[in-house]
């Protein structure tokens, strides 16, 4: 595989009934290709809770799966409000998300530690205008 | 042990899935904040959970659980039966609690 592939999903805010369908797909995908079987449940977890955030947290987004020849990249880009603490974010457990959320099991401040631990390389960036988070597992290890 | 084994020998009442039957089952994860199940939660698991909506088949996907049991009876959302249904993830409902369930589910060698 020398040419990237790409593949991308509209994401709507707090669609919960398809939420998770793209990151079913992706895995789909990843399965089809033959990727080791490390690199898909990673990718798993790091495209599952990027589409969940897009849906609980954002005003709507995308996700697009690429892949080469090395890496399986992610890339979640929501149209805002953004993340206002990154860094607290990224603390186990700290969350913003309504209690009503909290209560269907979602919300319990694991979603970027989850893709952190995941990822090889985790980038946020982040503004009133959106957020864009590009996740990148190395299928070589 | 397959799938169908543990619901015909506890007596599981299936409500959907039923095409995912024949999966093996080597684990139980009990857990209803979805994102540790998410990173926690191993392949060929039997799930129990509280939660009835939608997401708990894509999570069921995801993971490669081999189905899913709500305890205590409680009644699961149509949409999501439907989901399963597609997915061919078994979900099934019982009156026992998480705990009792798991208990049985260890007398089974699980």
């Amino acid at each position: 595989m020398s040419e990237t592939y790409t593949l991308s999903f509209n994401i709507k805010a707090m669609d919960f009934s398809a939420a998770g369908e793209a990151s079913s797909t992706i895995k789909k995908v990843l399965m089809h290709l033959g990727m080791p079987p490390s690199v898909i449940k990673r990718a798993a977890v790091c495209s599952y809770e990027s589409e969940m955030n897009i849906v609980i947290h954002s005003y709507g987004g995308t996700l697009t799966l690429s892949i080469d020849s090395s890496q399986v990249i992610i890339n979640a880009i929501d149209i805002g409000p953004g993340i206002p603490d990154i860094e607290k974010a990224m603390e186990a457990g700290y969350s913003t998300a309504p209690e009503e959320i909290k209560e269907m099991g979602f919300g319990g401040g694991m979603g970027l530690p989850n893709i952190r631990d995941n990822a090889d390389i985790l980038e946020i960036t982040s503004s009133s205008a959106g957020t864009n988070v590009k996740i990148v597992i190395n299928i070589g290890g | 042990m397959k799938v169908s084994e543990i619901a015909n020998t506890l007596n599981l009442k299936l409500l959907s899935g039923a095409g995912g039957l024949d999966k093996e089952v080597n684990d139980v994860y009990i857990c209803d904040l979805l994102s540790f199940v998410m990173s926690h939660a191993s392949e060929n698991s039997l799930w129990i959970t509280v939660q009835t909506h939608i997401n708990i088949v894509a999570i069921a996907v995801l993971i490669g659980i081999s189905c899913i049991v709500i305890p205590e009876s409680i009644s699961v959302d149509e949409d999501t039966l439907l989901r399963a249904e597609k997915e061919s993830i078994p979900i099934f409902t019982t009156p026992y609690t998480a705990y009792q369930l798991a208990c049985r589910l260890r007398e089974l060698g699980i």
